[in-house]
């Protein structure tokens, strides 16, 4: 490796040729203040535009300033990062970018959590000359079912452009236009709607301010618990309760489930359930699909569609709508949890407590954006009565608590109720990349074989990578999986299959960084993996607690099987659990 | 949406196609396929570039995102006499603009708009080397020298003999 020697305020350092100065700066513990670079190293994303000047330094011999975020450090270079030239230029493209910005911040969605905001403050920005005469650009507000853009707050940082090309390789968001009108914005300036927007939520996950930000339902839900002729029942998801105690100040990959449950309860909500115990249902339904796909296989009918594919992210279903409609066959039928629970919640359950469907109230708490259009998706409605009424990120939960003078640190631990807050081990593990098809082997193994399994952890399909793959021995039969976390390493799999080159049987996948722990509804983890791993950590941890680790073994499973579904794929099941996909394509773009 | 859906024709998909196949296909090229695609159609509609990207592997979004950065490339259609005015700087302290406006005026339109009988479009140019001849108007291929606002309502009759 080639090493370049340089000194930067006064200290010498070296490093590899073609480190940029503010990573060798930061080698010494120099932190140049910085507003679009963002740098992803784990998930191996880097944007750099070299737009915003914050981090500009001053080179010596150079006449102009340098962005440090992208400037190559060279041998012999003398930098400063703190002259007068440098700190002027900094507050003056401060003051530029704050100039065009609206000035709402005490009642903006991001306002504590936004990186333009953070930097006046750093930068001790405390007037605007000029700003009587300056021109302020506007853009029109865009809400979707799930995220708002608010193009008055963009500055065009474009981080939400490289996660959506880069990352997902969805290519919803570009810049368009220039100067004064530039924005980022989908093809021919439609709203997200008219898109191929998936709604994972990524680009809301790194927005430095309130461009992007989720639609907020909090307000929905204080007035259904408000309303006493509602019956409000809510699930909270896996990943929710690895992640939620960041938002108070506790370690990432502190499990709150108890304190949760106990938040909920105080809040006010009749039922507090787990999407676990749908998580479970899922794989009944999900894994009988499976093996009965892998049966006529291995029987040698031909027209069985083989990989099967999970259903459970509403991210990943809406990509494949979009990008393979060709292949919208393919994927397993079976409803995703949320949408499972509150299926089941409406007509089983509605039933059991003697109430009308319509009189029930369903919120789900989510790690996710996605599951805000999921649940408005017409073929999960009846009679125009959702299925799940209300979606809620983890961040918006974190809110409802902090307003109702709840001190989430203090809470007490209580238990989920019954029926439907009772899951399996194998129910936790759906919040993580691998955990949804570790969860299917495990009852499928059994089934398949009609043998217990010895070791319920399956090591081989855990993991960090975008793209895994793993064999399964089901008694003498190799069962290959594939397991995909990211739209981008996603598309690898999908154009495999296209292409006849897929020796998968099964493939999980989920669009969001390590599973749903990453997703565009969690608490902002800026990128930092060790924050993901932690989470992840969480999730396996509260798996290997459980007296229970096979969704099949759930006794409120089997219950509900004996006194309502029957058995996995009857026609209730289908009527109730599975769903069927669309070709997109054909929507977009058009209004 | 800056421009209404219209039905691309298969001789229109082919010529693309065949543009996109010329340049290898190759995102790098986006910028000589949308020159070469403006310079067959006269324009780039909104279809024409979702074939485009769909050809060169690219996102919509991001070809929408060139066409809009490049004041050269256009989403309206050209009209039949597009009347160009140069705004140069010699043009323009010899009267480009008084004569500029006189044309908007005459024709009730906007720079950068096609009316809707197809007549005419209008737009401003940087120089096109006739500095003697300021200020310059060109109606497609026919150059105008010396122009005044007062020879304005005669230029567009050349065209409309019938009046407007």
């Amino acid at each position: 490796m080639n090493l370049v020697k340089l000194t930067i305020d006064g200290k010498k350092v070296e490093v590899p040729a073609g480190t940029t100065i503010y990573k060798a700066a930061k080698e010494l513990g120099i932190d140049i203040p910085i507003l679009c670079y963002m740098d992803l190293k784990d998930l191996n994303i880097e944007n750099k535009p070299g737009g915003c000047r914050i981090c500009s330094v001053e080179v010596e011999g150079r006449k102009n300033l340098a962005p440090s975020c992208s400037t190559d450090v060279a041998e012999g270079m003398e930098v400063r990062t703190n002259t007068m030239r440098v700190i002027n230029a900094r507050r003056t493209v401060m003051e530029l970018i704050i100039s065009d910005h609206p000035k709402d911040c005490l009642s903006c969605a991001k306002s504590g959590s936004c990186d333009l905001q953070d930097m006046a403050i750093r930068l001790g920005i405390r007037e605007i000359p000029g700003q009587e005469y300056a021109e302020m650009s506007t853009y029109r507000l865009d809400t979707s079912p799930s995220i708002i853009r608010d193009l008055d707050k963009c500055i065009m940082c474009r981080r939400c452009e490289t996660m959506c090309n880069d990352f997902q390789t969805v290519g919803a968001l570009h810049a368009v236009n220039r100067g004064f009108q530039a924005v980022v914005a989908p093809a021919f300036e439609m709203n997200l709607e008219h898109s191929p927007c998936t709604y994972c939520g990524q680009c809301v996950a790194v927005c430095p301010t309130g461009a992007l930000t989720e639609v907020d339902h909090t307000g929905k839900v204080i007035a259904a618990l408000n309303d006493p002729s509602k019956t409000v029942v809510v699930q909270t998801a896996p990943a929710v309760r690895a992640a939620l105690g960041e938002e108070f100040g506790m370690k990432a990959g502190t499990l709150v489930t108890g304190k949760m449950v106990t938040a909920l309860r105080q809040l006010g909500f009749d039922y507090v359930f787990d999407t676990d115990f749908a998580a479970d249902l899922t794989i009944m339904e999900e894994g009988a699909e499976l093996l009965g796909r892998l049966t006529r296989f291995l029987e040698g009918d031909k027209d069985v569609k083989l990989p099967i594919l999970t259903s459970c992210c509403p991210g990943w279903v809406n990509f494949f709508e979009y990008n393979f409609p060709e292949m919208k066959e393919i994927p397993s039928t079976a409803r995703s949890p949320q949408q499972m629970f509150g299926s089941i919640a409406k007509s089983y359950f509605a039933e059991k407590i003697e109430i009308d469907r319509k009189d029930m109230v369903v919120v789900s708490i989510m790690p996710c954006l996605a599951k805000k259009y999921e649940c408005q998706r017409e073929e999960f409605m009846v009679d125009g009565n959702p299925d799940v009424d209300i979606s809620i990120s983890t961040r918006e939960l974190a809110h409802l608590i902090k307003q109702a003078n709840l001190d989430l640190v203090r809470m007490d631990e209580e238990d989920f109720d019954k029926p439907m807050g009772e899951s399996s081990g194998a129910g936790v593990i759906f919040g993580v990349t691998g955990g949804v098809i570790e969860a299917a082997t495990r009852t499928a193994y059994e089934i398949y074989t009609g043998k217990s399994l010895e070791k319920v952890d399956f090591e081989q399909l855990r993991g960090v990578d975008g793209i895994r793959s793993a064999s399964v021995d089901f008694d003498g039969q190799e069962i290959n999986i594939g397991i995909a976390h990211g739209l981008r390493n996603a598309r690898k799999l999908l154009e495999e299959i296209k292409e006849g080159k897929s020796h998968y049987h099964a493939i999980e996948i989920m669009a969001c960084p390590g599973g749903c722990i990453g997703g565009g509804g969690q608490p902002l983890h800026h990128g930092d993996a060790s924050i993901l791993k932690a989470r992840t950590k969480a999730i396996y941890e509260e798996d290997r607690n459980k007296p229970i680790r096979k969704s099949h073994e759930n006794p409120y499973i089997k219950k509900l099987y004996e006194e309502f579904l029957g058995e996995p794929l009857s026609e209730k099941a289908h009527e109730l659990l599975h769903t069927h996909y669309f070709d997109k394509r054909k929507k977009i773009f058009q209004v | 949406m800056s421009s209404v859906k219209i039905e691309l024709r298969k001789d229109q998909t082919d010529k693309i196609h065949t543009i996109c196949d010329s340049f290898g296909n190759q995102e790098g090229e986006l910028i000589n396929v949308l020159h070469k695609s403006q310079e067959t159609f006269g324009y780039l509609p909104a279809e024409v570039q979702e074939l485009i990207a769909e050809k060169l592997e690219i996102s919509a979004a991001k070809v929408y995102g060139v066409v809009t950065f490049y004041s050269f490339f256009s989403m309206t259609p050209k009209g039949e006499f597009p009347i160009s005015i140069c705004t140069g700087t010699a043009c323009y302290v010899r009267g480009a603009e008084t004569v500029l406006n006189e044309f908007k005026k005459q024709l009730e339109m906007e720079v950068g708009e096609t009316r809707t009988d197809g007549k005419f479009s209008l737009s401003c140019l940087r120089c096109v080397g006739a500095c003697g001849l300021a200020p310059v108007v060109q109606v497609g291929d026919k150059t105008y020298g010396r122009v005044a606002p007062d020879d304005v309502k005669g230029i567009i009759e050349e065209y409309l003999p019938a009046g407007l």
